[in-house]
């Protein structure tokens, strides 16, 4: 995949300007996703007394460079590293944001969040549920993590875990495509009075480069957003698949003929339904494509609510693509998920 | 900055996290000279098998409500001499997988463990066989030890068929008989041995499980929990921290609050142990088998080591430490050159017979390597990468791929009970 000319990508300022996403005003600078995130925690480090930023590694930089330099300029009461506990940094984040705090905690792969996973569901989740008339909430709490293939990282550095998350009520799930979404999507999770699990495609945090605003700005949960518009079928995807819809969608306008809309979910839950059902009653046809697996994926749940709402408009069944119902077997890895051709087949 | 100005006002923010302000210092008071065992040379007998005494250094241990063990060391020339053979493998091995992953052929994460031999090593001489060893990801020595093959572990990192896990863990997952590898995720392999332990407690085995993490795992909460249960049920394990001063790039005193790792059982004896002398390490481990197996319960026991290279192969080891203590680690504490001197002072092997043993070590390991690297690179044919998620014939019918053109049917010849219409006609329908 050459990220350096993908059309997905904003490599001029006149692209972003042609989106509404992002503020028109502002000046731009090159990022990449690690650059992109990390201006996304500066600046809510500067503004708000409140964010703290923590995990394994953290003020080193941590593994993905993400945190970079803000232990220098924010302090190491600010900006720390814990111990290697990720049930421990959860729960403790869980407590700093109950207090009124904005805890960015990191989970160095999102392969190691399972110890956490108990916290993130049975404490994060029904927080404010639990709380009654106290109004009680750990809105400020931010949950990121790496995630996907990147070819050779084997069974626990290439899991994508969304799936697991996007059945628990009380979570935000969000998941960017590229470092201007990504800074877009941090800062409203940030902002996000509800705890969310950001996931960053780890294969992307230096592969993709382009241009950023350097203002703050959000961009909205829940919202999918529409790429690129089509008349004959709709593929809704997020994250790094996005990049191989696209291509495939070259490829298959080219060879066939059609016409395909794009969408990327960015938030996989709760999810904008009414931007997919919209476009499935236009075109009649989707697909649905993710890395992780198909069997009780995100697709089951997209395509299920499609069949539901939008069955009258069907032209042909909803198909899932993603990735293999197995391991991340090291010497298998590239085969285990989607490629651009495995979209074209059908 | 700006906390400063909070902290008028609202108590509910105030940021009072002192970290700057108590730092323990890392204790690690056993000595790490690899060199400071004791033998008269008249003392060493003639004979290759002979038994004869070694007297450690008064530094190889610490203890914690434990009388520590005896500080005299029965071996023979045979056994030191394999010691040394077995550390130069581990080594060669290991300079083997550095370089075939600076040669872009072993790919994904690779945790190397030179300068930790003597642990691993160490271990398998005070063990036998018939006991369990669980470490985490820094498993290539201790697959070795275990009785994997040279050409299976580097087959392995290369994700060839011929690995020892097919090729579909690479250097974290490495398992052999008695060995359950080779874990990834930190810390989780602690209550797994636990398990190993209560299973052959249960059934009157008379044998003990070494189960090993880090300095970084130990802060984890689930090696509390195992550590609970074992002494509850008085399980026959040796827990053990091979302490190399890092987890990842954090130092040990940076990420706990005890470092003295050995003292972390709370209501479990403890043991620190010199763990650059494979001597000290077999002493301990020796004197540990025979405390758990005589039925007094678990150990914590505390290696305490260093590792040369970084973390990892894409961590260069220099940022968080400098070049000076690695560079006087490896060059007065090594656990191999340590060993050597030992054998030539004590005058239980020549220069010339020493060079010899060597040499053998290295080409048996390098004839290995040779066989790995040509091993064929496997196809990625649906049957290898379906295989093994459930018991072989008891799977469904079929297994989703990307799409359903891509769906895995299972051989209908091997699964149990099958009903060929029923399955001919899912698959129609599919």
């Amino acid at each position: 995949m050459d990220y350096s000319s993908h059309p997905l990508l904003n490599h001029s300022p006149s692209s972003l300007r042609a989106n509404a996403s992002y503020p028109q005003s502002s000046s731009f600078t090159r990022q990449n996703l690690f650059q992109a995130i990390n201006s996304a925690l500066k600046h809510s480090l500067r503004t708000d007394e409140r964010t703290l930023v923590f995990g394994e590694d953290v003020a080193f930089g941590g593994v993905f460079r993400c945190s970079m330099d803000l232990a220098t300029e924010f302090g190491s009461e600010r900006v720390f590293n814990t111990p290697l506990s990720e049930q421990g940094i959860v729960g403790f984040a869980i407590g700093c944001a109950a207090q009124g705090m904005k805890p960015i905690a990191e989970i160095q792969f999102a392969d190691y969040v399972y110890p956490a996973f108990d916290q993130l569901v049975n404490e994060a989740a029904k927080w404010r549920y639990r709380e009654g008339d106290t109004g009680g909430h750990i809105g400020g709490l931010v949950v990121r993590m790496p995630c996907g293939s990147v070819g050779h990282g084997a069974l626990y550095h290439s899991q994508s875990p969304e799936a697991l998350f996007t059945h628990i009520p009380g979570l935000r799930v969000v998941l960017p495509r590229s470092p201007a979404r990504a800074k877009g999507l941090l800062l409203a999770s940030i902002a996000c009075n509800d705890p969310v699990i950001f996931l960053e495609p780890k294969i992307l945090y230096r592969a993709a480069v382009e241009q950023v605003p350097t203002e703050a700005y959000e961009i909205p949960l829940s919202q999918a957003e529409v790429v690129k518009e089509g008349k004959d079928m709709t593929i809704v995807s997020y994250g790094q698949p996005l990049y191989l819809c696209s291509s495939a969608i070259a490829a298959a306008e080219k060879d066939f003929g059609i016409s395909v809309e794009l969408l990327d979910l960015q938030t996989l839950y709760p999810w904008d339904k009414q931007t997919v059902l919209q476009s499935v009653q236009k075109t009649g046809r989707a697909i649905v494509v993710h890395e992780s697996m198909i069997n009780a994926g995100v697709g089951a749940e997209v395509a299920a609510s499609i069949q539901e709402g939008a069955f009258l408009h069907l032209e042909a069944p909803v198909q899932r693509l993603g990735g293999w119902a197995t391991h991340m077997g090291l010497a298998f890895e590239s085969f285990n998920i989607p490629d651009v051709t495995s979209k074209l087949l059908r | 900055m700006l906390s400063r100005a909070l902290r008028g006002g609202h108590r509910a923010l105030t940021l009072k996290r002192n970290v700057n302000v108590y730092v323990p210092l890392a204790k690690r008071t056993v000595t790490t000279d690899a060199a400071s065992s004791h033998a008269e040379k008249e003392h060493v007998p003639e004979e290759d098998d002979k038994p004869f005494q070694v007297t450690l250094s008064n530094e190889s241990f610490e203890t914690y409500e434990l009388d520590p063990p005896p500080f005299t060391l029965e071996t023979t020339k045979k056994e030191l001499k394999r010691m040394y053979y077995d550390m130069v493998s581990i080594r060669r091995m290991e300079m083997a997988a550095d370089r075939l992953y600076k040669e872009k052929k072993i790919r994904g994460f690779c945790h190397l463990s030179t300068g930790q031999e003597a642990v691993a090593a160490g271990i398998e001489h005070a063990i036998t066989k018939e006991d369990h060893v669980i470490t985490a990801y820094r498993c290539h020595g201790f697959a070795l030890m275990r009785g994997g093959t040279v050409k299976r572990i580097i087959g392995e990192l290369l994700g060839r068929r011929e690995g020892i896990a097919y090729g579909k863990g690479g250097s974290m997952h490495m398992f052999a008989k008695g060995f359950y590898g080779g874990n990834g995720i930190v810390g989780a392999q602690v209550p797994v041995g636990t398990g190993i332990a209560f299973a052959n407690q249960y059934k009157d085995n008379t044998n003990t499980t070494i189960c090993l993490y880090g300095d970084g795992a130990s802060n984890q909460g689930q090696v509390f929990e195992a550590f609970n249960m074992a002494k509850l049920w008085n399980l026959p394990i040796l827990f053990g921290c091979e302490n190399n001063k890092y987890g990842m790039g954090t130092a040990a005193n940076r990420a706990a609050a005890l470092t003295e790792y050995y003292k972390r059982g709370q209501y479990i004896p403890g043991l620190k142990v010199n763990g650059m002398d494979i001597l000290a390490v077999k002493a301990a481990v020796q004197y540990g088998k025979q405390y758990t197996t005589e039925g007094h319960g678990p150990l914590v026991l505390e290696y305490v080591t260093y590792r040369y290279g970084g973390h990892s192969m894409s961590d260069p080891g220099t940022t968080y430490r400098t070049r000076e203590e690695i560079q006087r680690m490896r060059s007065t504490q090594d656990p191999i050159a340590g060993l050597k001197q030992k054998l030539l002072d004590w005058e239980v092997t020549t220069e010339e017979e020493l060079k010899g043993i060597d040499k053998e070590a290295r080409s048996s390991v390098d004839k290995e390597v040779e066989i790995a690297e040509k091993m064929a690179v496997p196809e990625a044919t649906p049957k290898i990468l379906y295989e093994d998620i459930y018991v072989r014939g008891s799977e469904p019918e079929f297994m989703r791929g990307r799409i359903p053109d891509e769906n895995y049917y299972y051989e209908q010849s091997v699964r149990e009970g099958g009903n060929l219409g029923r399955y001919e006609g899912e698959r129609q329908a599919a």
